[in-house]
């Protein structure tokens, strides 16, 4: 029970950053909250029994992605596109 | 307005979607065929623990061959794109990092690469694996270089990792052609007692190759596009 209200939460805050990541004004805080959506992904992974999974969306998801649009994006805006 | 007509009709088609597999789903009470396959023959066949792993590395072996190709083209493609240029280079001075991230980059470090070698290593016995593992501590060399953005590794050593890993992989698959039953069989080194750290013939040595090279092809990635924010 307490995984299912566990779920409906993180899947909401998931959605509404979502949105977020849609809607954002700067490109820096969309990258930010597509993100934070893998790792709630992630989370969401590991209730559903899918640890290894979770792994994966944990490390490439939120952490290589995210820091990978970041040296793209510096290096858009030195060679001034 | 055509086009806020075009996104409700697909939320809508979306939502029809989902509704019916809610609808229409039910709990089995038995596994299905293949599953069941799976998990009553995985322990006496493979000798793997992890029931996934046994299907990735051996049963789908040849598609876990796949996507390592996959990654090395993608690999290979950016550092083509991304060759150092002649250009002149434009010494960049960040600000230093906080003294709050490069001490813990020092302390855990050492920590997230172990972890990472963990996974890959017990891939045939706890969730994970290869790709997992490698992932891991691709993410420990991420924090390195967020540390210290002027850090430098060793090309050559990364690339070698990388090529003496996937050619390893490739050897011990056509070794199982010859020794065992068939290309990536893992029976050809004895099958050990289920559950131990030696056990399930070459999984633990194939999914080690693995970790080990997806590990440097994805630190590659970053070293190089840190690399390439030096230049103008």
């Amino acid at each position: 029970m307490i995984a299912i209200i566990l779920a409906i939460v993180l899947g909401l805050v998931m959605i509404s950053m979502a949105i977020a990541a849609l809607t954002a004004y700067r490109v820096r805080a969309a990258v930010l909250a597509s993100g934070i959506v893998s790792l709630i992904a992630s989370i969401i992974y590991l209730l559903l029994a899918a640890p290894d999974v979770a792994m994966t969306e944990a490390a490439i998801g939120s952490g290589l992605t995210t820091i990978i649009f970041f040296y793209v994006l510096n290096k858009i805006r030195r060679s001034d596109v | 307005m055509y086009k806020n007509m075009f996104i409700i009709l697909l939320l809508a088609g979306f939502g029809l979607l989902l509704g019916s597999f809610l609808l229409t789903h039910h709990e089995y009470l038995s596994l299905p065929q293949l599953p069941a396959y799976y998990a009553d023959n995985t322990a006496p066949e493979v000798g793997a623990a992890n029931v996934v792993t046994a299907v990735v590395v051996t049963y789908r072996g040849f598609d876990t061959l796949g996507e390592v190709t996959i990654l090395f083209v993608a690999a290979s493609l950016i550092a083509m794109f991304l060759k150092h240029s002649k250009a002149p280079r434009h010494d960049r001075h960040p600000r230093p990092s906080s003294v709050i991230l490069s001490t813990s980059q020092k302390l855990l470090f050492p920590l997230i690469v172990l972890f990472g070698a963990y996974v890959f290593a017990n891939g045939h016995l706890t969730p994970g694996g290869g790709f997992q593992g490698g992932a891991i501590i691709a993410t420990g060399f991420l924090l390195l270089l967020m540390a210290n953005p002027q850090a430098e590794f060793k090309h050559g050593l990364l690339n070698a990792i990388e090529s003496i890993s996937g050619t390893s992989y490739v050897i011990i698959g056509i070794l199982g052609a010859i020794l065992g039953l068939g290309f990536l069989d893992n029976r050809f080194i004895s099958l050990g007692q289920l559950g131990t750290l030696f056990s399930a013939g070459a999984i633990p040595v194939i999914y080690s190759l693995i970790g080990l090279k997806v590990g440097a092809e994805l630190s590659n990635i970053l070293h190089h596009l840190n690399e390439v924010q030096n230049e103008e």
